[in-house]
C-alpha cells in the first residue's frame, strides 16, 4: 500500500463480504422455498427472501466498487484520497441505511414499510431491484454524490490515467442512471421502459466500464505489462461495450408494449454484446502471457483470469442464448433468464470485486504483495468451489428452463403444474448452492487467517 | 526504409514502405473496424430475411426512395474515401501540403454526404414515415441514421487528422494515426457501397 488513505477500502471490503454472505444465505432460503413452499413461512415469505437476495447483491457490489475505487484511485492518481473522513462518514451512512432497509423488509409487511417510510408522498417502491423505500434511495444518491466528489477530486488533483478516467466515467454513469429509480410514471409501459435503465443499463453499460478498468488495474499491477498496451485494449473494450450495450438493452423491450422495431434493434445490438466480454477474455490472457514478472499473489491472477472467462460465458454466451426476439418469444421470463442472471452477475461483477479484494487484501493487512502460501491455496480452492458450483447452478437452471419452455410455452400447461415437474432441477440447484456457500466461507477463512508470507516465500 | 519494393503501392509511391508492418495503422483500430463491419453485416442479413418474409412491403417501400440522391451520395463518399487514401500516400512521400489539401476536400465531400442524407431522412419523416411504419422503413431509416452517425464520426476523425497534418505531426516516418483514421473512413464508404444497392436498387 503506497498511500495511507487507501486503507479506507478495507471497511468497504469488509461490508461487501458480510453482505455477500447474507445474500447467499437468502439465496439458499429461497432456493429451498422453490421446492418446499412454506419453508420459514410466515417468518420470511418467498417475495421477501427474493427482495433481500437481489437487493443485497446490488448493495454489496456497490460497496465493492466503492472500496475498489478508494483503493485504486490514490495509487493511480499518485496522491492521498481527497478526504478520508468523508469516505468513512459515507460508509456508515450507507451501511446503516442499507441495514435499516433490510431489517424493514424482514420485520414488517412490505405495504407497512411503504406506509412507514412515507412512500405515498413520493412513490418509488414496488419495482423489482428498486424495492427500497424512497428515503433509502435518497440516501443512496447522497452517498453516491459524496463518493464521486471525493474520488473525482482525487483524480482531478492528481495524475490522470486511462484506468482512473474510465473508472470514474463508469461510476458517474452508475450514479446518473440510478436517478431513473425516482421516475415512476403511471403508464405501465413507460414505467417498465425506464425501469430497465437502472440496473440493466448498469450491467450491460457503465458497469462494464468499471469492470474493464478494475481488471486492467489488477493486470497492470500483476503482470507489469506497459500501460500503453493496456490503454489501447481499454479503449477498444469500452467502445464496444457502449456501442453494443446501450442499444442492446432494447432486448428487454420485446413484449412489454413498446414499438415493434425494438425487436430489430434489441436483437441485433444485443447479439453483439458478447464482443466486449470476449475482448476482455483475450485481453486478460494476452497480458498474463506477456507478463514481465511472476507476481507472488497467484490467487489474484487466478481471479482476474477467471472473471474474464466466466463473464464471457455468463453474460456473453448465456445472454446470447435467449436474446434474439424469435427465441425470446418462448424463453421470456423462464428459468433461462435466471440461469443467465446468476452466471453473468457472478462472472462479471462478483468475481471482479473478489479479484480486487484478493489483490488489495495483503497490502491492506500489511503483508506486502501477497498472503502466505497456505492462505492462497485456500483462496484458490474457494475460487474453484464457487465458480464450478455456480456453473452447475446455471446448468441446472438452464435444464429447468428448457423443460419449462417445452411444457409451459409449447405444450401450454399451467405455470404451477410445470413448476412441480421442475422440482428435481431445483433440488440439484440447491445442492450446488450449498457447495457455493462452502466456497464463500473458505474465501472468508482464507482472508481472515491470512499471514505474512515466510521470508523465503516472499523473495 | 524498404530496400526492395515488390509491392505495387511502393512502386507507385517512392518512400512508401509497405513491409514496415502489417496491417498499416493501429491494430486496435482494425479490431474496431471489424467489429463495426460485423454490426452492419448483421443488419444486412436481417434486411435480407425481412425482405424474404415480406417482399411486397419492401418493393413498395423502395418506391418511396430517390435512388439519385443515393447515387449522389455514393459518388461523394467514394471520392472522399479516395482522397483520404491519396492523403496517406502523399504524406508517405513527404508531400504534407498535398496531403492536407486532399484531407480538406475529403472532409468537404463527407459533409456534402451528410447534407444529402440529412435532407433525405428529414424528407421521409416529414412525409409521415417513421421507425414504426413497417419493417422496410425501420431498416431503411435505422441503418441510414446509424451509418449517418458513422459519417459524422469519420468526418470528425478527418478534421483531427487534418489539424495534425497541418501541425506537422505526420511525415514519411510517422503515419500510424493517419493510416488508422483513413482505414476507418474507408470502412464507412465500404458499408455504404453495400447499403446503397441493397436498400435503394435491388428489386
Amino acid at each position: 500500500m503506497k498511500y495511507e488513505s487507501q486503507a479506507v477500502a478495507k471497511l468497504y471490503f469488509l461490508a461487501a463480504l458480510g453482505l455477500f454472505l447474507g445474500q447467499i444465505i437468502f439465496g439458499l432460503i429461497m432456493g429451498l422455498q422453490y421446492v418446499w413452499g412454506d419453508f420459514l413461512f410466515p417468518l420470511i415469505p418467498f417475495n421477501t427472501a427474493r427482495m433481500v437476495h437481489t437487493n443485497l447483491l446490488i448493495v454489496w457490489l456497490l460497496f465493492g466498487f466503492m472500496g475498489s475505487a478508494y483503493y485504486l484511485i490514490p495509487e493511480e492518481s499518485q496522491r492521498e484520497l481527497y478526504s478520508v473522513k468523508l469516505a468513512k462518514l459515507l460508509f456508515w451512512v450507507f451501511l446503516v441505511a442499507g441495514a435499516l432497509t433490510i431489517v424493514g423488509y424482514l420485520l414488517m409487511p412490505y405495504a407497512r414499510l411503504a406506509e412507514v417510510t412515507g412512500n405515498a408522498y413520493f412513490p418509488t417502491m414496488g419495482r423489482e431491484f428498486l424495492e427500497m423505500p424512497t428515503i433509502t434511495k435518497v440516501g443512496i444518491v447522497i452517498v453516491a454524490l459524496g463518493f464521486i466528489f471525493n474520488v473525482g477530486m482525487t483524480v482531478l488533483m492528481g495524475r490522470k490515467t486511462v484506468v482512473s478516467v474510465i473508472l470514474l466515467t463508469g461510476l458517474v454513469g452508475l450514479a446518473l442512471l440510478f436517478l431513473f429509480s425516482f421516475y415512476n410514471p403511471s403508464n405501465l409501459v413507460l414505467d417498465k421502459y425506464f425501469w430497465w435503465w437502472v440496473v440493466h443499463l448498469w450491467v450491460e453499460g457503465v458497469w462494464e466500464l468499471i469492470m474493464a478498468s478494475l481488471l486492467a488495474y489488477v493486470l497492470i499491477k500483476t503482470t507489469g505489462v506497459d500501460r500503453e498496451v493496456v490503454d489501447k485494449w481499454l479503449y477498444l473494450i469500452v467502445a464496444m461495450a457502449l456501442i453494443t450495450g446501450i442499444l442492446g438493452t432494447g432486448h428487454h423491450y420485446f413484449w412489454i408494449g413498446t414499438p415493434n422495431y425494438w425487436q430489430w434493434v434489441g436483437s441485433v445490438f444485443s447479439a453483439l454484446e458478447p464482443i466486449p466480454f470476449f475482448l476482455m477474455t483475450i485481453f486478460a490472457f494476452n497480458m498474463v502471457n506477456k507478463r514481465r514478472r511472476d507476481h507472488p499473489n497467484k490467487a489474484a491472477v487466478l481471479w482476474a483470469m477467471g472473471t474474464a472467462v466466466v463473464a464471457f460465458l455468463g453474460a456473453g454466451v448465456w445472454g446470447f442464448l435467449h436474446t434474439l426476439a424469435p427465441i425470446n418469444y418462448y424463453t421470456h421470463g423462464t428459468q433461462i433468464t435466471a440461469a443467465h442472471g446468476h452466471l453473468a452477475f457472478y462472472g462479471a461483477y462478483v468475481m471482479i470485486v473478489l479479484t480486487i479484494i484478493s489483490y488489495a487484501w495483503p497490502h491492506l493487512k500489511g503483508h506486502g504483495d501477497a498472503n502466505d502460501e497456505r492462505s492462497q491455496v485456500m483462496e484458490m480452492w474457494s475460487f474453484w468451489l464457487m465458480s464450478v458450483s455456480m456453473v452447475f447452478i446455471t446448468l441446472f437452471l438452464t435444464g429447468a428452463g428448457i423443460l419449462q419452455i417445452w411444457l409451459q410455452r409449447i405444450d401450454g400447461q399451467t405455470f404451477m403444474a410445470v413448476q412441480e415437474k421442475l422440482a428435481v432441477f431445483y433440488w440439484m440447484r440447491e445442492a450446488a448452492g450449498l457447495v457455493f456457500v462452502a466456497g464463500l466461507i473458505l474465501y472468508l477463512v482464507a482472508m481472515f487467517t491470512a499471514k505474512k508470507p515466510a521470508l523465503e516465500e516472499a523473495s | 526504409m524498404n530496400k526492395s519494393p515488390s509491392n505495387s503501392t511502393a512502386e507507385i509511391t517512392p518512400g512508401y514502405d509497405t513491409k514496415r508492418e502489417y496491417p498499416h495503422g493501429d491494430l486496435a483500430v482494425w479490431a474496431f473496424i471489424y467489429a463495426e463491419l460485423l454490426v452492419f453485416s448483421v443488419f444486412f442479413v436481417s434486411f435480407a430475411f425481412a425482405r424474404m418474409l415480406n417482399p411486397e412491403v419492401f418493393v413498395s417501400g423502395q418506391l418511396t426512395l430517390n435512388p439519385w440522391l443515393g447515387m449522389t451520395n455514393t459518388i461523394l463518399l467514394l471520392t472522399s474515401g479516395w482522397l483520404a487514401a491519396a492523403a496517406v500516400l502523399a504524406n508517405a512521400s513527404g508531400k504534407q501540403s498535398s496531403a492536407l489539401k486532399n484531407l480538406w476536400v475529403a472532409i468537404l465531400f463527407g459533409v456534402g454526404f451528410l447534407f444529402v442524407k440529412g435532407y433525405e431522412i428529414g424528407h421521409h419523416f416529414a412525409a409521415g414515415y417513421d421507425l414504426d411504419t413497417d419493417s422496410f422503413h425501420f431498416l431503411y431509416l435505422f441503418m441510414g441514421s446509424f451509418h449517418f452517425l458513422h459519417v459524422v464520426l469519420g468526418v470528425g476523425v478527418l478534421v483531427i487528422l487534418a489539424v495534425k497534418v497541418k501541425r506537422g505531426d505526420y511525415g514519411p516516418d510517422e503515419s500510424q494515426g493517419l493510416e488508422s483514421g483513413a482505414a476507418y473512413w474507408h470502412m464507412v464508404d465500404i458499408v455504404w457501397m453495400i447499403l446503397f444497392p441493397l436498400v435503394y436498387l435491388m428489386r
